[in-house]
């Protein structure tokens, strides 16, 4: 992209532009446009007829997609939690008509010229509607507003790069800056490799971020979500003031196929599932799905008040 | 390449240090000669260095480890154990030193230089007792006013089953954010390889420096290869590709300076990088002493936030035109 011949005057230059525009959409308080939360490719019935089958990820049975959409991707057989999109949670968790776009929009950028990247990520784009891994915005969640941002799996595995990063980063600073809580329900296998050291650095950039935003009395609320890994769980996923999790979501550092060829053992069953999470006391609570809404909603009126009265 | 030429440089070594055992020997001082000019050649053959090559150099057992830095530039060494909640994690090193009068706290991940140190210390990959101690000795340094400096060396944050079960995620992270905000300079120096968040966990500092052969980057290019390609025998290709070099970074505006290396890396010389190192730390500290503690934080936390900013803008001006 063309940034190796660029002197560091002309990189500082860029830098200071960026900065400028942020510092302006804040004063303007422009920062969210209404949104449709939509899924792309939602089509309950096939052309003729016949009605689409949706097989659950654990018992492996099939389940008209209807029924599996409307229990929220949460298998009616065998319970299991099975991957949801981005819009469809965003639509499960706040009050109709109240989810405002957070703006946000970064460009394409390939540090690596990574061959094919580009297309893959358009393709994506188009595919899920999604700009990218995570979808921002603000909403209100049982009449309380908040700061809500949904990570995606759909979007290559939810992925950290620098746009992702960005996003997430300035969805901290907007809330703190406008005295919002943080609701966050992360899907990522990590870094996302195609974006090379840069997409480390955003770790390093989220978890600033957040930590700036719990400095200033900002609540956050995070939820893990299946899978939530690599340099995801190791930053802003797991620096929450309550951390909620979803049953059988699979929630670590390394993969387990790193873990079992670097120990040379088999590793114990539900290792790294949410529960087993829970009983070595890095969870606060397992919340099923369909509960979701209540329980955060439940958490944002009790940090409704800074001090206590009675 | 580089490997190659590391082998003979081993065995030419190796060779002249049995002659010098050997006094009055004129057939020994000659082929001193001839193996030191051999070298001397050799050397000169390292003169442009491929990423792959540099990473087998970053890691070398030869290069200096965190103990013969401390040694070499600070005074009065007080070594800090355990995180105080479960666990000494040998994989970490550090404690409070004197830097020309100046106490500061150090630390940096410990590999060994041979199997048996190797395996002592996790072959510097650290469980998540790792970096709670070093957030301990960063907590207590900002307590106490003390710059901190840390030596970043690993393969990564150790994938164990223990370390999964005790957070090595969480410890991760909290790394990342307290380190973001505290009131005291940080200065990080990547002196072999920096794999991935295990490398990043002591990273979040105000300057960052890489050794000339010193490599950075968010994976090893062997799991690199494996993740995108599952086939980490991919790991030369993958080398050429992640910019993962200390020039490459210095361009992405990730680190703040390279630290150069004799022909052939740091082992060649190593006393000449210290003192280039010290007069590096003698020159920062100057910098950051001017700055109030609120400063130094808000410097830390712009650092990281805009490190990528003028990438994004470009990519902005370039979809405009």
């Amino acid at each position: 992209m063309g940034l190796l011949g660029k002197t560091k005057a002309e990189l500082a230059k860029y830098a200071t532009v960026l900065k400028h525009s942020e510092k302006e959409a804040a004063e303007l308080n422009d920062d969210f446009e209404p949104a449709v939360v939509k899924e792309k490719s939602e089509k309950p019935k096939t052309e003729d007829g016949v009605v689409e089958m949706i097989t659950c990820s654990s018992c492996k049975k099939e389940i008209p997609a209807g029924l599996m959409k409307k229990n929220l991707c949460v298998c009616p057989e065998c319970g299991a939690h099975n991957k949801i999109s981005a819009a469809r949670r965003v639509r499960s968790m706040v009050d109709p008509g109240t989810f405002r776009k957070l703006k946000c929009k970064v460009p394409f950028v390939n540090p690596l010229d990574y061959p094919d990247y580009e297309e893959k990520i358009t393709k994506l784009q188009e595919k899920t509607g999604l700009e990218e891994g995570v979808l921002i915005g603000v909403g209100e969640i049982m009449g309380q507003k908040a700061m809500i941002a949904v990570m995606g799996s759909e979007f290559l595995m939810g992925s950290m790069g620098i746009a992702l990063g960005e996003k997430v980063t300035y969805a901290f600073e907007v809330a703190d800056k406008n005295k919002l809580p943080v609701v966050m329900f992360t899907a990522s296998g990590g870094a996302r490799m195609q974006e090379g050291i840069l997409s480390l650095m955003q770790m390093a950039k989220t978890s600033a971020a957040v930590q700036r935003f719990s400095e200033h009395g900002g609540l956050y609320v995070v939820c893990l979500t299946h899978p939530t890994t690599g340099g995801v769980s190791a930053s802003f996923a797991t620096l929450g003031d309550i951390t909620l999790a979803e049953p059988g979501a699979l929630i670590g550092f390394a993969g387990p196929r790193v873990i079992e060829q670097t120990i040379g053992q088999k590793l114990p069953e539900g290792f790294q599932r949410a529960e087993y999470l829970e009983s070595h006391g890095f969870v606060d609570q397992i919340v099923p799905r369909n509960e979701m809404r209540e329980v955060v909603g439940q958490i944002l009126k009790l940090h409704e008040r800074k001090r206590w009265s009675l | 390449m580089m490997r190659e030429i590391d082998e003979k440089l081993r065995a030419i070594d190796t060779e002249i240090e049995e002659l010098s055992a050997k006094t009055d020997d004129y057939a020994a001082d000659v082929r001193v000669k001839e193996l030191k000019s051999e070298k001397k050649k050799l050397l000169r053959q390292c003169e442009n260095l491929t990423p792959a090559d540099k990473v087998y150099l970053a890691r070398s057992i030869k290069r200096p480890k965190v103990d013969d830095y401390i040694n070499a530039l600070f005074d009065d060494f007080f070594i800090q154990r355990g995180d105080f909640l479960s666990k000494e994690d040998k994989s970490i090193y550090g404690g409070i030193a004197s830097f020309h009068g100046t106490p500061v706290t150090v630390l940096g991940h410990r590999k060994g230089r041979n199997i048996n140190e190797n395996m002592e210390f996790n072959f510097g990959m650290p469980e998540p007792e790792g970096y709670r101690k070093a957030l301990r000795m960063m907590k207590q340094a900002e307590k106490f006013g003390r710059p901190i400096i840390t030596f970043i060396d690993t393969p990564g944050a150790y994938p164990g089953l223990e370390a999964e079960e005790h957070g090595q995620a969480n410890a991760i992270a909290r790394n990342l954010a307290e380190m973001s905000s505290l009131k005291v300079p940080i200065i990080a120096i990547v002196t072999g390889e920096g794999s991935s968040g295990g490398a990043l966990a002591i990273g979040v500092a105000n300057s960052v420096y890489m050794l000339e052969h010193a490599v950075y980057s968010v994976l090893s290019p062997e799991g690199f290869a494996s993740i995108l390609w599952k086939d980490s025998n991919r790991s030369a290709e993958a080398c050429d590709l992640m910019k993962l070099t200390a020039q490459d970074l210095k361009h992405y505006n990730v680190i703040d300076g390279i630290i150069k290396e004799p022909l052939g890396g740091i082992q060649q010389n190593p006393n000449k990088v210290y003192r280039e190192i010290d007069a590096l730390l003698m020159l920062e500290l100057a910098k950051y002493k001017k700055m109030s503690p609120n400063e130094l934080a808000k410097n830390r936390y712009d650092k990281f936030r805009y490190m990528d900013a003028a990438i994004i803008e470009a990519a902005k001006k370039e979809n405009q035109a």
